[in-house]
């Protein structure tokens, strides 16, 4: 794992300034995933979790078109709390429902949100959006030269609390209540505990990871629009989670950047064929990798055993 | 000892059909009650509405002078009532330990811990201490779906146990375990229980068990009370065995 | 009055636009279960399809009224060519999975069909308003009104003639009927359960392949058009409750009118009134108005 991160660190040295952004925007999204795999672990399909994402972005949008506030380290807890806060209030209503009802009603939310950014022009800019211009890092404004860098590095940073919480989290009473949600409700019921609250604090978590996600796109990309709470990008952040896997926190990550990369460079090979090739490999995946991408990593382990067996013989 | 669960006029109708009518029961502290009757007399509708899981179309439900009528699963397992099932509610996706794990923290009031790790060390001793108890002890990481039925009725009734209740309620605890287990098991259970001062109400089929295990037996049919007394006197009366035990 | 008049009028167009993009996929979700999200790319391919061989036909000597069955054809055309083609090899596989892996599935072949249409027509917009152009104006308490949202009416209102028919006095339909309510026992009764499935796709596909036909006239057809479609259908189904074609119907009326009244009144919660709705009804009665299926809800 020290490896991995090491990797993480040093690739700005080795990779151009254009794959650095892509890496930045792969794990910045990989947080939202994350917070989708959260809830997939407790049987729920958030086909809205585009709203946790707008609202981060259009929080942070906000805050330094409207506010004047440039400074990083406020941005980001803002856009924290823009999408945890989000979901504390849908959370109340979407606690109750599961299944196909569930994702439905998250969709619900989300494009509700997507028709105000879109059409309260005056204050949302609309369609044409909001900019975000470069923010302060402790009152410091980073070069121009550095700013791709500097975000990579608050991107990467983030993630790696991310991935810290979310370990801590997946391993907790909580976390194992989410799966335990999943299996069987009445049981958790008749433990005493409430399947409705596990739900909840999931589900805020969850909305909060959404929205960081967003603030950190919004200042990679430079801009928010009211896209990012479409249900094609809530339905992108699903795809991915499936590409990952849900076992375990790194796998969003991993697919994210699975993702963004063919993604990116499937359009430049032949741009009306990308997303036939992201349907492709979403079936190959359905049909043949159903734990996901990071199951790949358990597949190739146990062949590698497999081989030196033989081997022995 | 003092009256711990007290049912008055406790009915349950499905539209015309009468699960349970008329209830009138009074259980004391510390008794070991035995519950017979054929199926479809009643007794899993009693359990699920004393534990909330269903409403009483009429009647009250006390437990230890609180009214406990019409209060969530929750709620009463919360006042200290705890209940294993006749078809095994387990966590399936996850192994043994982990499914007793998450029942040791709930025991402990920390489901809401989203940073303990589970595996915790004091929690681990609690929660293979029980499934030893159980005879899970080269089986803790095992895989729920994998267990026999026998194993998955045991862990059912180990995850109710967990919760120290005061009053245990059973539904068919021993149906699916092999013969020679059921009274290891039993002998285990109700000696732990009983040192505890837990008061136990369990339905069974198995005579053999009611026998041996019971102090008093209540005796369903067609949602009714039709004995209620000494093991002994219940069994060997008339009505009984022929509604219950089809012995003519 | 006008008004009114107006917003009831330009509601019902609506609502039989809505009716015909999302019938088929409420009546596809009762037999099969799968909520199809490539329903909006089917519509597209209907519409494409539509456009191109009209466009075609109408360069021809013929008589401009004949290419309204010509829109007919390319929609029959699509559902029987895409139809049993990805319902055979796909869905037929994963109609069990938990509900994800068909959302998903569905979703990856929207993906897909999305490419071919952009692959088999080209990225430049089709126009063919002819067939719309000639059903030319109409005068109606006292406004000048366009006339081809009354043929959509029209067209609507046979769809769920025809399709009401077909389920309640066909043989086919009778199986339907006992599919929709209850799959292992219908197979047990001796019902061909996957042939059903496969018809029943058929048919929904029809739908959206004729919705999209005949919106072709209105709009201009390009690429990324199944894309708001489906989530206009998503709505409505969620109103009207999932399996329900009468539902639907029920759910088009409500977010056809208020979408009109927005317009009218309020421009700037056009679309959002839909959503609202949806998102009310959902909280209100989850299973919207007819659904039979199971809310889990604690």
């Amino acid at each position: 794992m020290m490896a991995g991160i090491l990797l993480f660190i040093t690739a700005p040295l080795l990779l151009s300034n254009w794959i650095i952004f892509v890496l930045a925007i792969a794990l910045a999204k990989g947080i939202v995933v994350l917070g989708v795999v959260l809830l997939l672990r407790g049987g729920l399909i958030s086909l809205g979790h585009g709203l946790y994402y707008a609202a981060g972005a259009y929080a942070v949008a906000f805050a330094l078109n409207r506010w004047n506030i440039r400074e990083a380290l406020f941005l980001i807890p803002l856009s924290l709390l823009a999408g945890g806060g989000m979901a504390a209030l849908t959370g109340l209503l979407l606690k109750r429902y599961r299944g196909i009802f569930f994702a439905m009603l998250s969709l619900a939310f989300s494009m509700i949100l997507y028709t105000v950014l879109f059409k309260f022009y005056d204050v949302t800019g609309g369609t044409d959006g909001m900019r975000i211009p470069p923010v302060t890092i402790l009152g410091i404004h980073p070069a121009t030269e550095n700013l791709r860098l500097f975000y990579y590095y608050l991107a990467l940073i983030l993630t790696i609390g991310v991935l810290y919480l979310g370990r801590r989290f997946t391993a907790s009473p909580l976390g194992y209540l989410m799966q335990a949600v999943r299996y069987n409700e009445i049981r958790v019921e008749y433990m005493g505990t409430s399947v409705g609250r596990a739900i909840y604090f999931s589900y805020v978590f969850s909305g909060a990871l959404g929205g960081l996600g967003g603030g950190l796109v919004a200042f990679n990309v430079g801009h928010v629009a009211p896209e990012l709470a479409y249900w094609t990008a809530s339905a992108d952040f699903v795809f991915v989670a499936v590409l990952g896997g849900a076992g375990n926190v790194f796998a969003p990550f991993l697919g994210s950047i699975v993702f963004e990369f063919v993604k990116n460079y499937a359009f430049k090979f032949s741009p009306h064929t990308w997303q036939m090739t992201l349907g492709g490999i979403l079936l190959l995946i359905i049909f043949f990798l159903p734990q996901g991408v990071w199951s790949l990593n358990e597949v190739i382990k146990r062949k590698v055993i497999q081989w030196q067996l033989s081997l022995k013989q | 000892m003092a009256v711990i669960l007290k049912t008055v006029s406790l009915h349950k109708n499905f539209g015309m059909v009468k699960a349970v009518d008329n209830i009138n029961l009074s259980i004391n502290g510390e008794e070991v009650v035995g519950i017979v009757g054929t199926n479809g007399s009643g007794k899993t509708t009693l359990l699920n509405l004393i534990t909330g899981y269903l409403q009483p179309t009429s009647g009250e439900i006390r437990f230890r002078d609180n009214n406990i009528t019409g209060l969530s699963p929750r709620e009463v397992i919360g006042l200290g009532i705890a209940r294993s099932f006749q078809i095994p509610q387990l966590y399936t996706g996850l192994t043994v330990l982990e499914n007793m794990l998450i029942a040791v923290a709930a025991r402990s009031g920390k489901s809401w811990d989203s940073w303990t790790p589970l595996n915790k060390n004091s929690w681990m001793e609690e929660a293979l201490g029980i499934l030893r108890q159980f005879g899970f002890e080269n089986d803790a990481r095992q895989a729920v779906a994998n267990l026999p039925e026998g194993g998955r009725k045991l862990l059912d009734v180990a995850l109710s146990f967990v919760l120290k209740p005061k009053l245990l309620l059973m539904d068919e605890p021993t149906s699916g375990v092999s013969g020679k287990e059921k009274f290891a098991v039993m002998d285990a259970l109700l000696n732990t229980l009983k040192d505890a001062g837990v008061t136990i109400v369990f339905v069974e089929h198995d005579v053999e068990i009611v026998e041996r295990y019971a102090e008093r037996v209540l005796a369903f049919d067609n949602g009714r009370v039709i004995a209620d007394g000494t093991v002994n006197v219940v069994l060997a009366d008339n009505s009984v065995r022929q509604a219950v035990l089809g012995v003519e | 009055m006008d008004t009114v008049a107006i917003i009831v009028l330009d509601g019902i167009g609506f609502a039989s636009w809505l009716f015909l993009i999302s019938a088929g996929i409420t009546f596809v979700f009762g037999v099969l279960r799968i909520l199809n999200v490539a329903h909006g790319s089917i519509f597209a391919l209907g519409a494409y399809m539509g456009a191109w061989l009209a466009a075609w036909f109408l360069g021809g000597q013929y008589p401009a009224w004949l290419s309204f069955p010509i829109l007919i054809v390319a929609a029959v055309l699509v559902a029987v060519t895409v139809g049993p083609f990805i319902e055979r090899v796909f869905l037929k596989r994963i109609y069990q999975e938990e509900e994800v892996i068909p959302l998903l599935t569905t979703f990856a072949l929207f993906l897909i069909l999305e490419d071919v249409v952009r692959l088999v027509w080209g990225i430049e917009p089709l126009f063919v308003d002819k067939p719309f152009s000639i059903m030319g104006q109409v005068r109606l308490a006292g406004i000048s009104y366009a006339g081809y949202p009354f043929l959509l009416t029209g067209i609507a209102v046979l769809c769920a003639i025809l399709l009401w028919l077909v389920i309640n006095r066909t043989y086919f339909g009778r199986q339907v009927t006992s599919v929709i309510g209850d799959r292992e026992i219908s197979s047990a009764m001796g019902i061909n359960v996957p042939r059903i499935d496969t018809f029943a796709f058929i048919l929904g596909s029809f739908l959206a392949a004729l919705g999209g036909a005949f919106t072709a006239p209105m709009i201009s057809v390009e690429p990324g058009m199944g894309i708001e479609v489906i989530v206009f259908a998503f709505a409505v189904v969620g109103i009207g409750g999932l399996g329900s074609v009468g539902g639907a119907a029920i759910g088009c009326l409500l977010v056809g009118i208020a979408r009109a009244a927005a317009v009218h009144l309020y421009p700037e919660l056009e679309l959002f009134v839909i959503y609202a709705l949806m998102v009310f009804v959902l909280i209100l009665r989850p299973q919207g108005f007819f659904g039979g299926i199971e809310v889990r809800r604690i």
